[in-house]
């Protein structure tokens, strides 16, 4: 008996081990991202930086103001394409599960979210691009569309399974038709779970760069035009870090800094209006 | 308690009198059948769940159907509003007259069953995104009714209905999930019955609820029969004699009894209903 106490006190103690490991693991991985970013970007963070423009390579002083109102332009155009489409494809899915076409097109999405962010924005270039004539803030919203598009998908269907039929039941038993059924008690009880799969798309696509170099390109100037090139965050991280100024780097740093902090704040702020909606 | 032994009592010598002058008073009670089904067969696939049944529903009485699990009785309950067909590889043979009309004939809508003939499920399901009001008036207002004075009047009306008003009058806006079992079963009878409907259909409507909530659902089916036609499912025979003017007994899929419930529980025709009522198998 005391063998045997002993020996699964052992075994406990291991697991625990295990465990804290991996957690330890995360969080520093987690922590050092952040910290890095963090000492490296927050001290060129100055009221400037955030609200005057790009200047020209070798003068000091300048921000991502542009770059920062693009992001969340394309982000915003390509939010309105891809959360109907998404949460309608899902809708589709899993409301009307007697038709085969659903299976394949969640199969589809989980495809998707797998294709490379750089395919993607080829792709984007080939069909808007290309027939267009030149690059466009559109063509960059409609690259980040394409990656939006499944995440949303995936993360609405399991948001729907999760609202329990009964009340699906409860609606139809009324006489209420079943589209204002979906309407009236399907996407409002699961609506939770829909804002917070549509924000985990959003903070995906305010991080990608790599659909941007051949869809938004790209532009020092101010520009809210959705046919001309339009500068973006992560882009112009990625032309500051792999440029050979010195001033650029730390621009990246800061930028980066800059664009954590908008995606932390999004995801935050969604969690507090969620929370305060439950507590209705 | 004494009143519903009373009732049994009440059935059983009615029952008597009846078969005296029987031909006559099947013509009268024809009219006052509210639902009729004939030769209904139920089909998930290959298997087949209700067998071939034929059946009346008195209008403004009780009527339930018992049976162990898996008997068909709940499949046979979801049939009468068309609720079954919601089960992907459900099929329905036979007719339901609802008034002498066919809820599966060609051009008639679900939708317009479900507003004609109301249900209440095993578990309360009140909806977790509104207010108690809103729950009441969830018929209306998911339909795009809109009208505050009408609201007010129904939400009234349905939770009086529902033996609900008392205890919630001064919460009305409180979510409907704040409420005990008991009261979340009574709420979704009082939104059942907000939209007005002939038929009541309750299936296990006690099933998850403790005695004291049990018996105040008991009560309310009492007082409800005077204003809509319940059809109720319950595994528990007691319950079924102690609310039901007539009782059907289901057992694979077939009626195999359906008369009076004093005469059912007393004495039954069938040798499987006297095995189940007394409790040697199910």
């Amino acid at each position: 008996m005391n063998r045997h106490y002993r020996y699964r006190k052992a075994v406990e103690w291991v697991n625990w081990s295990l465990m804290l490991f991996s957690i330890g693991v995360t969080v520093f991985f987690l922590v050092s991202i952040l910290g890095y970013v963090l000492i490296n970007g927050a001290s060129h963070i100055n009221w400037e930086f955030l609200t005057a423009l790009p200047v020209p390579a070798g003068e000091s002083g300048g921000g991502i103001a542009n770059a920062l109102v693009g992001s969340l332009l394309v982000v915003a155009i390509a939010s309105l394409m891809a959360v109907p489409i998404g949460v309608g494809a899902a809708i589709f899915i899993n409301e009307f599960p007697s038709n085969r076409l659903g299976a394949t097109v969640r199969f589809l999405a989980e495809v998707m979210t797998g294709v490379p962010s750089i395919v993607v924005g080829l792709f984007a270039y080939a069909l808007i691009v290309q027939p267009w004539g030149g690059f466009s803030a559109f063509a960059g919203s409609v690259s980040y569309g394409f990656i939006m598009v499944p995440i949303i998908l995936i993360s609405a269907h399991e948001a729907l399974r999760l609202v329990p039929d009964s009340l699906r039941e409860a609606a139809l038993a009324l006489g209420v038709p079943k589209w204002r059924t979906i309407i009236g008690v399907v996407l409002p009880v699961g609506s939770r779970a829909l804002i917070t799969g549509v924000v985990l798309a959003v903070s995906r696509a305010l991080g990608e760069a790599a659909p941007m170099l051949f869809t938004a390109f790209g532009n020092p100037f101010w520009s809210l035009n959705l046919g001309k090139p339009v500068a973006t965050v992560p882009l112009l991280i990625y032309t500051y870090a792999t440029g050979p100024y010195e001033d650029w780097h730390q621009k990246a740093w800061a930028a980066s800094f800059v664009l954590l902090i908008v995606v932390l704040f999004t995801s935050v702020l969604t969690r507090a209006f969620l929370r305060g909606k439950a507590s209705e | 308690m004494n009143n519903h032994t009373l009732a049994v009592e009440d059935a059983i010598s009615r029952s008597r009198s009846q078969a005296a002058v029987a031909p006559l008073v099947n013509q009268q009670a024809e009219e006052n059948f509210r639902l009729r089904v004939e030769e209904l067969s139920v089909y998930y696939g290959k298997n087949q769940a209700v067998k071939d049944v034929t059946m009346s529903i008195k209008t403004n009485k009780v009527t339930a159907m018992i049976g162990p699990s898996g008997c068909g009785k709940s499949t046979f309950l979801r049939c009468l509003n068309r609720m079954h067909e919601l089960i992907p590889g459900a099929r329905v043979e036979g007719r339901v007259l609802l008034d002498g009309q066919d809820l599966y004939g060609s051009g008639v809508d679900p939708v317009d069953v479900r507003r004609r003939v109301g249900m209440v499920f095993q578990r309360p399901n009140p909806f977790p995104t509104m207010s108690i009001r809103d729950n009441v008036i969830a018929g209306f207002k998911l339909n795009g009714i809109r009208n505050r004075k009408i609201h007010d009047e129904v939400v009234e009306k349905s939770l009086r209905g529902a033996a609900l008003w008392d205890e919630v009058k001064e919460d009305l806006h409180k979510s409907g999930a704040s409420l005990s079992g008991g009261q979340q079963q009574r709420l979704c009878i009082a939104r059942a019955l907000a939209v007005e409907p002939e038929v009541l259909l309750m299936d296990e409507p006690c099933s998850a609820l403790d005695p004291i909530a049990t018996a105040k659902i008991e009560e309310l089916i009492h007082e409800l029969k005077e204003r809509v036609t319940i059809v109720i499912v319950t595994h528990n025979m007691q319950q079924a004699a102690r609310v039901s003017d007539y009782t059907g007994f289901f057992y694979l899929g077939e009626l195999i009894e359906f008369g009076e419930t004093g005469k059912l529980f007393t004495s039954p025709e069938k040798r499987q209903t006297e095995d189940y009522i007394t409790g040697r198998f199910g």
